[in-house]
């Protein structure tokens, strides 16, 4: 009953969306206002956008039922990830973890490297896996980095992840794996619900609607995602994406390397050419064999051939410089030797095997690689990735957020993913405003990451649907420009007069009306039953903080500057009083758009403004802004309630 | 990326180089080895403790000064190479040739 009725209304939506939002740019743009008039247009079509994506979400919703029995052969590992976490907190995971029933091995994967923690692992029975040595000095990948490393130290065929605070149901393996009796099946995400969250949930911590319709209509999309925590996932599959992604990232590296060679080599021999004319002789046949590996890259030979070919040409290239200068050294000897002042009777003799030859003319003593960026080229046009700890990660870790982007590559590389609705852990949400601004703003901005590195509508690989379900996601966080128009317009409109629209009159009601009713009818449709207001309220409510992840993430990819990143504290920090730092844009947007709505009716009243409906829109509309504002004033009040089991000893 | 510094001392000449004594700079050493022994002073001692690499471009230059300082009635020796230096020094028995001294004024020793 439901999936009709969510289709009637999802079509209705995008249809009456598109005729009203037709009518705004074609007929109703004052354009003589066009500096709010046009981001108001832009600000409702970016909303239309998202009832389209919205609609074709919720379009196929796969409400699963129980998963097929496991097949009892198939091994898991589970994996408990902590970096900095209260060593009780993840005491008791391990311990929940431990008492899976399904025949499972328990692992703490600890980025800490904390003795007590080692300890208390050994004490409960269960793996402690640290970074292996190759990590030092190298870049770390946060938890993308500990799964990686903890996968080359495990053998299971399936494994659960757990986040330090996700405490398991004793079922949570029986009741997925069997989901992997599907060969293709390299995902299982259930969903993620917190103990530590009231009824009314200021902080808009549970995620009902994600975990629900939207993971649900993803699923229909063979799109469910994955999500970090509470996922169990194939390990064949993880390999093959870690190998596939080896050899994609060993391509591109070369490529770069090679294209950028010609440049290097050319300054490094122009340098050379007058204290070294040999030197620059040698640096110019390389830039021969780097044409010459550039051509056979891009008519298609193997990335392996060809490096070991370079590398040929640079030993062969550094052996000649070397045998010159021995040559050289020799006849100096010689000349020594011959001299009649003989000093201290030593003869000038060098004896030379094969072996030094080698080492003198070797990567790292030859001469070629005296000049660092010829140095810096010769090691990058090689397939051992010197600049990870392992050559192969099969967890992403183009993002600060792993977890997206390791499940785009699974679907791009054929896999399936499962939405498995049943809540089969349950952990612990920040528990103040400025920790749960903290982790929404990674989400965000590695959200962002994956779509400015990894773009879903161009991947390869990967089915429309899909392509769909990722843009969706990713285009939600955009919504903080829109929400600074849809702030700032009835404020300029109440307190100036000035129209975005050329006339809040009869047609903009009987358009814009029905179109907001019936998607208001298809959220209370698609989530019926479920809280989805928070959600509603955040995506505006947060606006600054939506704007603030499209700047670092932007910066971040294409400036290669630092996100600002900050593990998620999982428990509470200490503080008191109103956290006015962290709310101050809202706190002026209430402040202005209350003076608006004052000054609006005033106008109206003294006849400044003639138009009854269009202070009245705009005063509905300001009373809404302030109405899914108020959450965060709220939120920076919530204290959260003391859990009766103390979790931070 | 390698700068020799030229010192004076009553009977020889001190070159320190430091960085890396390679293929691009070994011309410079020998210039320098040629001006110390072209100013009257033969004796040369050059001091590779500051020295952190050498390729056979350096080794080549070395020598090319010993030779120079010899053709002139001097002598070239090496003080304090670090340790890449040595063991470059030994794989090629070059150190039989130039031997190593621990310090420069161990190097100007009889000078």
């Amino acid at each position: 009953m439901r999936a009709p009725l969510t289709r009637v209304l999802g079509t209705l939506t995008v249809l009456l969306g598109t005729i009203y939002v037709g009518w705004r740019w074609t007929l109703s743009v004052y354009w003589e206002h066009w500096w709010i008039a046009v981001p108001l247009a832009l600000a409702e079509t970016y909303a239309l956008v998202d009832g389209y994506l919205f609609t074709l979400t919720v379009w196929r919703m796969k409400q699963r039922g129980r998963a097929p029995e496991p097949d009892p052969e198939t091994t898991v590992d589970v994996f408990i990830t902590t970096y900095n976490e209260p060593v009780e907190m993840v005491v008791e995971t391990a311990r929940a973890a431990k008492a899976i029933t399904y025949p499972h091995e328990t692992w703490v994967l600890d980025d800490g490297d904390r003795p007590e923690m080692a300890a208390a692992a050994a004490e409960l029975g269960v793996g402690y896996v640290t970074r292996n040595p190759d990590w030092r000095d190298k870049p770390r990948h946060a938890k993308a980095g500990n799964l990686n490393n903890a996968l080359f130290v495990t053998e299971g065929e399936l494994i659960l992840i757990l986040d330090a605070d996700q405490v398991p149901d004793p079922a949570i393996l029986e009741r997925t794996v069997g989901w992997f009796r599907d060969p293709e099946v390299a995902l299982v995400q259930t969903p993620q619900w917190f103990t530590n969250v009231t009824d009314s949930d200021p902080l808009g911590s549970q995620a009902p609607l994600f975990y629900g319709p939207i993971q649900q209509g993803k699923d229909g999309w063979n799109a469910a995602f994955f999500c970090g925590s509470n996922a169990v996932l194939r390990r064949d599959a993880l390999m093959q994406l870690g190998i596939v992604g080896y050899v994609e990232e060993v391509e591109v590296a070369v490529a770069d390397a090679l294209r950028a060679a010609d440049r290097i080599l050319a300054r490094a021999a122009r340098d050379a050419a007058r204290e070294a004319p040999r030197a620059a002789d040698a640096l110019r046949s390389l830039r021969g064999a780097a044409e010459e590996a550039r051509g056979r890259l891009a008519s298609g030979a193997a990335v392996g051939e060809v490096t070991y070919a370079f590398q040929g040409a640079v030993d062969a290239a550094s052996r000649e410089v070397v045998d010159d200068d021995l040559a050289a050294i020799r006849r100096d000897l010689e000349a020594v030797a011959s001299l009649p002042m003989h000093v201290d009777g030593k003869a000038g003799e060098l004896v030379l095997d094969d072996l030094a030859l080698d080492r003198l003319s070797d990567r790292d003593w030859s001469p070629l690689g005296a000049v660092e960026s010829v140095r810096d080229l010769v090691r990058a046009v090689d397939v051992d990735r010197p600049d990870e700890a392992m050559p192969v990660m099969p967890m992403a870790t183009i993002s600060v957020t792993e977890d997206m982007a390791t499940c785009m590559r699974l679907h791009s590389l054929g896999w399936r993913s499962v939405y498995h609705h049943e809540v089969l852990a349950h952990g612990l949400a920040p528990e103040d405003l400025g920790t749960m601004l903290g982790q929404r703003l990674r989400w965000a901005q590695g959200t962002l990451q994956v779509l400015l590195r990894e773009n879903p509508l161009t991947r390869r690989g990967l089915t429309v649907g899909q392509r769909l379900m990722y843009f969706a996601t990713m285009w939600s966080y955009l919504s903080g420009f829109a929400a600074v128009v849809f702030l700032v317009a009835p404020v300029v409109y109440l307190c100036f007069g000035v129209l975005p629209v050329h006339a809040y009159g009869l047609t903009f009601v009987i358009l814009f009306t029905p179109y907001v009713v019936v998607n208001q009818l298809l959220f209370y449709v698609v989530g019926y039953g479920v809280k989805t207001w928070r959600g509603h309220q955040y995506s505006l409510a947060l606006f600054p903080l939506w704007i603030r992840a499209c700047v670092t993430a932007g910066a971040n990819v294409f400036l290669r500057r630092p996100l600002g990143f900050v593990v998620t504290p999982k428990t509470r920090t200490e503080g008191g009083g109103f956290p006015v730092r962290l709310v101050l844009p809202q706190l002026v947007a209430t402040v202005v758009l209350v003076v608006a709505s004052v000054v609006g009716v005033v106008r109206l009243w003294t006849g400044a403004a003639d138009s009854v409906i269009g202070t009245g829109v705009n005063l509905v509309w300001v009373l809404y802004d302030i109405v899914v504002i108020s959450v965060i004033f709220q939120a920076a009040l919530y204290r959260a309630p003391t859990p009766e089991k103390e979790s931070t000893a | 990326m390698m700068e020799i510094h030229t010192e004076p001392v009553t009977g020889y000449t001190v070159l320190a180089c430091a960085g890396r004594l390679t293929m691009q700079y070994a011309s410079r050493l020998r210039e320098a080895v040629d001006a110390a022994v072209g100013s009257g002073t033969p004796n040369v001692v050059v001091d590779l403790s500051g020295t952190s690499f050498v390729d056979s471009s350096g080794l080549g230059a070395l020598v090319a000064g010993l030779r120079v300082a010899r053709t002139a009635g001097g002598d070239l020796r090496i003080a304090a190479p670090t340790e890449q230096v040595s063991s470059v020094l030994s794989l090629t028995n070059l150190d039989r040739v130039l031997t190593p001294h621990p310090s420069v004024e161990e190097a100007a020793r009889g000078w």
